[in-house]
């Protein structure tokens, strides 16, 4: 009697957990598809621009809601500029901090300065946006962009970077924005790569008579050259999509100039900016398709850069 | 010419110079930042802002229907995802040892984690909001969700890999069906850092704007039917701050003040959280 009764409970704590483990991974795809179903929609509601446009899309500069002509050129030149200019000021700075935090700051400001430094990753994106154009950009145009055409402005060539007048808003100020952005993101990864070398080979490199920075440029770094590539790769992630930071001080303007001084438009800012007030259905199309860009550079990117991150994990296994 | 060990010693002092400053100059943009909200946004702290609704040009008011709508679509985005991101997490971290499942996931989820937010919300204009027809508050809290997902399933999964396979084995020992190891067993075990990720998740999606703008969007009175437009905090600031009324700008940046000290608080508190659990172990 009481065999039977323990043998049924054992079938019904079966099915649930056969039910319990069929739910999870229900999840578990759901999650899995979620990529798909972006790419896909994206792809979808990007249709009619692309029937439209085909190819030329991506090498034409036009962006006329009136005449219905749109071309991609300008955001994709404007996302990727901005965002180079970040990485160009943001890697050495991280670099700096993750350095300063793994081997030079005594121990005990360690988690402070590392808790702050996580607390700028931390703040909404729309902060950096409103101070970038309340505070920062009046004062950048005030000193920082007549001193630069001063000086680097007058060298034959890279001069025409820095032509035109002194606005405050543009191209320039939206990378500077975006670069502290970036900074704690790059810095927290590098910071967590740097700490993974096994404190055997910097005490080798010290006991052979190397100085910090000799042990951290010929050691730590070589030891962790993909992990720092990966974590500058997912601040370009970062970069690149991000939209209220940048929308408002590129200055949206559909424009494509050689100076950095000018305004110009990233393809989430012309999202932000246009999509709402977007009439007709190859304007809306041809925004979506710009997103659907905007998704696969940051794809590309992204997966890069996770892909390289694994690498040095498992590598980190070999070794120790 | 200098020998060759102070030209060592200069390097080495110039660079480690170097990378000090880096360090004050990442400090120097937090306190700026967080000065610059503190003296704009502090005088308009008043009682108004929590009991009056947005303003129309020219008038008075406050940002109750804002906060109350950022309120409503956080819980309900966090409400959404929760449970998904838990399963999900589960998965990877108890079942998924085997299969293509489980590693596609996990890469897939990397990338959803540091996605464009704009995208997302372009994503949910193109599934819900274009074939409805109309922007909403439900539209907004789904967008909000996918944010909160992946945040959570990382946590979750690298909350349950921390506890030791002798509890799972200990638990299995005596019998415990598997769903019993887990819901009893590791997720308890692990309660405190699964909180820790939905708290860091509430913080992440608290000051997102972008995701906002195509599925909220925005509502000057106060809403409380989710399948209508919604106000919402961070889109009002949006449009206060572009706004070319300096008393709406004034609210911008009490508004401004509010979120950054609300996600500043959640993550801090993430933070204590995470430590107390890590201490514990």
């Amino acid at each position: 009697m009481s065999k039977v009764h323990s043998e049924e409970k054992l079938k019904q704590q079966r099915l649930i957990d056969l039910i319990f483990r069929k739910t999870t991974w229900f999840f578990t795809l759901v999650v899995f598809s979620l990529l798909a179903a972006i790419m896909g929609s994206l792809l979808i509601g990007s249709l009619p621009a692309i029937k439209a446009f085909g190819f030329d899309f991506m090498v034409s500069a036009d962006w006329n809601p009136v005449t219905e002509k749109f071309g991609a050129v300008v955001p994709i030149i404007g996302t990727l500029v901005t965002s180079l200019i970040a990485l160009s000021i943001g890697i050495p700075v991280s670099f700096g901090i993750a350095l300063f935090l793994t081997e030079l700051s005594p121990p005990w400001l360690r988690r402070p300065l590392g808790t702050a430094i996580e607390l700028l990753a931390g703040i909404p994106s729309i902060i950096y946006g409103m101070w970038g154009l309340f505070v920062f950009a009046p004062l950048f145009a005030k000193t920082i962009q007549p001193w630069l055409q001063n000086t680097l402005g007058q060298i034959p060539g890279i001069g025409l970077l820095f032509e035109g007048s002194f606005m405050g808003i543009g191209i320039l100020t939206a990378g500077i924005i975006l670069a502290i952005m970036v900074i704690p993101f790059v810095a927290a990864v590098m910071r967590d790569v740097f700490e993974v070398v096994p404190p055997m080979l910097k005490e080798s490199a010290y006991a052979l008579g190397a100085t910090t920075w000799e042990v951290i440029w010929n050691v730590v770094l070589p030891y962790t050259k993909i992990g720092v590539v990966g974590g500058i790769m997912l601040g370009l992630g970062r970069a690149l999509g991000e939209t209220m930071a940048v929308t408002f001080v590129i200055g949206n303007a559909h424009q494509l100039h050689a100076s950095l001084f000018m305004p110009g438009n990233s393809i989430a800012s012309a999202l932000a900016n246009e999509f709402t007030e977007a009439d007709g259905e190859l304007y809306t199309s041809a925004l979506i398709e710009l997103g659907l860009i905007l998704f696969f550079i940051t794809f590309i990117v992204l997966a890069g850069s996770k892909i390289l991150l694994a690498q040095l994990k498992k590598r980190e296994g070999n070794i120790t | 010419m200098i020998s060759i060990y102070t030209r060592r010693r200069i390097i080495n002092a110039i660079n480690l110079t170097f990378s000090f400053l880096a360090m004050l100059f990442g400090l120097f943009w937090l306190f700026w930042i967080l000065w610059t909200l503190l003296d704009k946004g502090l005088s308009g702290i008043s009682l108004d802002i929590f009991t009056q609704m947005t303003p129309s040009p020219g008038s008075t008011g406050g940002l109750l229907n804002a906060i109350a709508g950022s309120l409503v679509m956080v819980t309900l985005a966090t409400l959404i995802g929760t449970p998904v991101g838990i399963m999900a997490g589960t998965y990877l971290a108890e079942f998924g040892q085997r299969g293509w499942l489980a590693p596609t996931t996990r890469f897939v989820n990397d990338i959803l984690l540091s996605a464009p937010s704009i995208v997302i919300g372009l994503f949910i204009y193109t599934v819900y909001v274009a074939k409805v027809g109309h922007f909403s508050g439900w539209a907004g809290a789904l967008a909000l969700s996918l944010i909160v997902i992946p945040v959570v399933v990382r946590t979750t999964e690298d909350m349950l890999r921390l506890i030791p396979d002798s509890l799972r084995e200990a638990a299995a020992a005596l019998g415990a069906p598997q769903w019993k190891v887990v819901t009893l067993v590791t997720w308890r075990a692990s309660k405190v850092g699964i909180m820790t990720g939905v708290l860091l998740a509430v913080a992440r999606i608290s000051g997102e704007t972008a995701p906002l703008l195509f599925t909220a969007l925005n509502n000057q009175f106060w809403s409380s039917d989710m399948d209508r437009p919604m106000a919402n905090l961070p889109v009002v600031i949006f449009q206060f701050a572009m706004s070319p009324y300096e008393y709406w700008q004034a609210l911008a940046w009490t508004g401004a003040l509010l979120i950054t000290l609300s996600v500043l608080g959640l993550n801090i508190a993430a933070r204590l959280f995470m430590r107390k659990h890590t201490s514990s172990q």
